[in-house]
């Protein structure tokens, strides 16, 4: 595998920092688009985007704080990207377009791209998967799908369940039984607009596990869950990504 | 979850930070996932200087007992300042 910094083109056609890991092997294969957590573009996320590499799978995980930070040690940018009131939505949308469109230029690119997104990067995840053609969506524990965050915050977040009818491709659903937000009955409800709009959909809600149940440097860890979310990721890309 | 919620203000002071000493302009105050203290949330207040870059910042991340013993002790401070120094503990309007 390599992982390196590259730069690619965003929303906008802005120069995007982001991480891009890929097997060496040549072999035609898919790509995912890793999009990160609320806390940035941090140590954690590039560790999950070398992982899909390693399990044979390109992957880029574009820094979506470049604008407000460039060059910004990640906590720093995610504050200072907080600070400007987040990331806007068709911003969102714009740069992981940017960032499907690297993987699909890459040479062992089979042309089949997923995005998988953690905590607020699972919100992303379903936008973007509405927005754009995708083959696969994953959405780990994303919150504000279905309800609405608290009133008079700066951050340019609101429901997106509507969007449901535009969903481009299967999406994966990855939630703790224990989270409250997203909360079962948020779950629930999505399960319900996907149902009525007649999407392909798998959901999975673990017990004994709250929200960020995959995150291994956070007291929310959940291994239990955590491997068997990751089982059920390979499986789903293993059907979606595959030309075979 | 990632909360969003999130308080800016202007602030007027000094932080010191990995590059020693700047003036501070902003802050945030928000509660959410932390980036380096073992909880799943902590209270969070960043003193910024945005025209100085990303870097311009003093962060913690605070249990919100201690956040609120924190805040409990800055207002008591300022309460009990000794006379002749209000102008300067009192709030401008």
């Amino acid at each position: 595998m390599r992982a390196q910094t590259v730069q690619i083109r965003g929303h906008g056609d802005d120069p995007i920092e982001s991480y891009l890991a890929q097997p060496l092997d040549g072999v035609p294969t898919g790509g995912v688009v890793v999009i990160h957590h609320m806390p940035g573009y941090d140590e954690a996320t590039k560790e999950i985007t070398r992982r899909f590499a390693a399990h044979g799978y390109l992957a880029v995980c574009p820094n979506l704080y470049s604008r407000e930070a460039p060059g910004a040690s990640p906590d720093d940018a995610a504050a200072a990207a907080r600070a400007q009131g987040g990331v806007p939505d068709e911003r969102l949308v714009g740069d992981v377009a940017g960032a499907a469109a690297h993987l699909r230029s890459l040479g062992s690119s089979n042309g089949r791209i997923a995005s998988i997104g953690y905590c607020s990067g699972g919100r992303q995840s379903f936008l973007a998967a509405c927005s754009l053609e995708l083959d696969a969506a994953v959405d780990c524990y994303g919150a504000f799908i279905v309800a609405r965050p608290p009133e008079g915050m700066p951050f340019r977040v609101g429901p997106i369940v509507d969007l449901a009818p535009n969903l481009s491709c299967p999406l994966l659903g990855l939630f703790g039984a224990e989270d409250q937000h997203p909360a079962p009955a948020e779950v629930e409800e999505l399960e319900r607009a996907l149902t009525t709009a007649g999407k392909e959909f798998e959901f999975h809600t673990f017990d004994g596990a709250g929200h960020a149940f995959f995150a291994p440097d956070r007291p929310s860890y959940r291994p239990d869950a955590a491997t068997e979310g990751w089982q059920r990721i390979w499986a789903f890309f293993g059907r979606h990504l595959t030309t075979h | 979850m990632c909360t969003y919620q999130t308080i800016t203000l202007t602030v007027q002071g000094s932080g010191k930070g990995p590059r020693g000493w700047f003036p501070v302009t902003d802050a945030t105050v928000y509660f959410d996932h932390p980036a380096h203290a073992q909880a799943e949330h902590t209270l969070n207040v960043d003193l910024l200087n945005p025209a100085l870059g990303a870097g311009a910042r003093v962060a913690v991340e605070l249990d919100p007992v201690s956040a609120r013993t924190l805040a409990e002790a800055i207002l008591h401070t300022l309460e009990i300042v000794p006379g002749g120094l209000e102008g300067v503990a009192t709030p401008q309007r």
